[in-house]
């Protein structure tokens, strides 16, 4: 039982890592984002080839993975996404397909279609009991670095300057423009810090998802489903809603394998049926 | 450039002649008779999610559930004994829309992105049923064994192909000119209005969220009898019949050809289908960059598919 909601819980810090990005920039621009998973794959390609060509260590290489991810996205924000804010939400979706299909073709035609190879760093290998449980320190791990980031992100967004303009582009965006808030750049600001974020879950999805060009298509729901049930727009509620899917999710592989990915799609439908604006909804929307 | 102006006269002309030449296919093409078919289902196919998302404006992206569940209703009726084609199309039809007005209430409501999520989410769902359940389904070999008896008692699915097209042909022209009547109907114009204000038509007081439901629901019954179709003609059922990547598929195929028009679904499939066929041995993986390229530059260059482009080229008025 401890062990099942243990990996549990670090299975939803990584689908946490992942989703909070994307949370923030559906939150700010209403921009219905499906590639989201290529940015993590960027981030995870790029800390597996410089720790296995390169020899860089794990936590250079999780650095890298973040700044790999954010030039990316900031790029690609720089020559799409940019345009698109305004568009119908169907161009949107059509635009990030493509980008999820044209990154898993490059990807698989660069470094081939199986799994990376990933050796756990000694530090992280084995397990350490804590509280009469066995677990493993790389998902003990995991959870710091989940709780660590959603603490940076709170203090950020709580209590910086910059994370004032966030919450008020948010929750009105054409107030806040009205008050001279650049949203545009802002938005390219939070987009990137989004696809870092992306990029260092995807590098540390190595040693528990493993990584292959396919992973943003497979892994894709997992990433909007934490943010459809958390509320698009909140930090707290995509953490939330990660762990709660992560929780189930494993707990249902493990007590009922032949329910299979059954039980969290259910979960999924039936809590945007009670909540269909997520758990914390953001201001601003009709409860 | 001035548009070429066309008379709706010489546009049901040019309707017709569509249909012959689809039909001229059967002489002109023997040897790729099953891939016409094929080509002409995917068709019906994207007309029923341009009736769901170019028409009543609901965001999805997992139509292949009622793709493949239609597919599923026919093969297993078709496994089991009963091989009569067009009632098995009739109870697929029924399922299907039975399926699409149930999951209609847990679609129309909530915003773009929830409704993106339920889509995709049932479609997943029912691909792990389908998967799971493979004592029924046959799960990743497919559903094979299947028994599909003469059409009209007369003409026996051939090797060549000949009956499934005729069969097909008949079949998609049926579906289709029951859609355009639909769509041209006082629903189907409601359908636009809502499309383009919703706001508008509440205050003029129709019903907008019943609306939406019959037109989800009549939409996966579409989808379901090209499912069945698909699966009558082949007598087998995959496991990606139903399933995300057929569901992207298929939205690649409406917005080439072109959303929110008629033809737009069929024409869509008739260039994909071919484009395809042409580069099959080519490497799945480059195919994907191809498409992933053409989504890409879809949404950042031209607007409203091959459909939309015509209509910039040609008016319709009268002919003066």
């Amino acid at each position: 039982m401890g062990i099942v909601i243990f990996d549990g819980v670090a299975y939803g810090m990584l689908l946490f890592l992942i989703g909070v990005g994307l949370s923030i920039t559906m939150g700010l621009m209403n921009f219905v984002n499906l590639a989201h998973g290529s940015f993590a794959m960027v981030g995870g390609y790029a800390a597996s080839v410089l720790m296995n060509r390169f020899g860089l260590g794990f936590s250079a290489s999780l650095i890298a993975a973040f700044v790999c991810a954010a030039l990316v996205g900031a790029v690609l924000e720089l020559l799409f996404y940019r345009r698109l804010y305004r568009a119908h939400p169907l161009d949107q979706v059509l635009l990030s397909i493509g980008i999820v299909f044209v990154s898993v073709a490059v990807f698989t035609y660069f470094f081939g279609p199986s799994m990376q190879p990933f050796q756990l760093p000694p530090l992280l290998d084995g397990r350490v009991l804590l509280l009469g449980v066995e677990v493993g320190r790389y998902r003990l791990f995991l959870i710091v670095c989940g709780v660590g980031v959603l603490a940076a992100l709170l203090l950020v967004l709580g209590k910086t300057r910059y994370g004032a303009m966030v919450r008020a582009a948010v929750d009105n965006q054409r107030v806040a423009r009205g008050t001279g808030i650049h949203v545009q750049r802002l938005f390219f600001l939070t987009f990137s810090l989004g696809c870092g974020l992306a990029g260092l879950g995807g590098a540390l999805s190595l040693g528990m998802l493993g990584l292959e060009p396919s992973f943003p298509l497979k892994y894709l729901v997992y990433f909007l489903m934490v943010v459809c049930v958390g509320g698009a727009g909140t930090v707290t509620g995509p953490f939330i809603a990660a762990l709660l899917v992560g929780i189930v999710d494993v707990a249902g592989k493990y007590y009922l394998p032949e329910a299979g990915a059954f039980l969290i799609y259910v979960v999924m439908i039936v809590m945007l049926l009670v909540r269909p604006n997520g758990i914390v909804p953001r201001k601003g929307i009709a409860a | 450039m001035k548009p070429f102006v066309v008379s709706p006269a010489r546009l049901r002309v040019a309707e017709i002649a569509f249909w012959l030449l689809l039909a001229s296919s059967f002489f002109l093409l023997p040897d790729k008779l099953t891939l016409m078919s094929q080509i002409m289902i995917f068709g019906l196919f994207a007309v029923s999610l341009d009736m769901a998302l170019g028409y009543a404006g609901i965001l999805t992206v997992g139509h292949a559930a009622f793709f493949g569940a239609g597919a599923y209703a026919a093969g297993l009726l078709a496994k089991h004994g009963w091989s009569e084609p067009f009632s098995g199309l009739l109870v697929a039809l029924l399922v299907c829309v039975a399926l699409g007005y149930v999951l209609s209430y847990l679609v129309v409501r909530g915003a773009d992105l929830t409704r993106l999520m339920i889509t995709i989410g049932v479609c997943v769902l029912l691909a792990e049923l389908a998967n799971r359940l493979s004592g029924i389904t046959g799960g990743t070999d497919g559903l094979q064994g299947m028994v599909i008896a003469p059409v009209l008692g007369l003409f026996d699915f051939d090797l060549y192909g000949r009956t499934a097209f005729v069969y097909a042909y008949a079949m998609v022209l049926v579906m289709f000119l029951a859609v355009r009547l639909v769509l041209r109907s006082p629903f189907g114009l409601t359908l636009r209005g809502i499309h383009d204000s919703r706001k508008r038509m509440l205050a003029i007081g129709s019903p907008v969220a019943a609306r939406l439901r019959l037109a989800y629901a009549l939409s996966a019954g579409v989808a379901g009898v090209a499912g069945a179709l698909l699966a009558q003609t082949t007598q087998f059922v995959g496991i990606e019949s139903i399933g995300f990547n057929r569901s992207a598929e298929v939205l690649i195929i409406l917005v080439l050809g072109g959303t929110g028009r008629l033809y737009g679904g069929l024409i869509g499939a008739i260039v994909y289908m071919l484009v395809h066929d042409l580069f099959a041995d080519m490497n799945p993986q480059y195919w994907m960059f191809w498409l992933g390229i053409f989504l890409i530059a879809a949404v950042m260059l031209g607007r409203g598919g091959i459909m939309g482009a015509l209509s910039r080229l040609v008016k319709i008025g009268s002919a003066r």
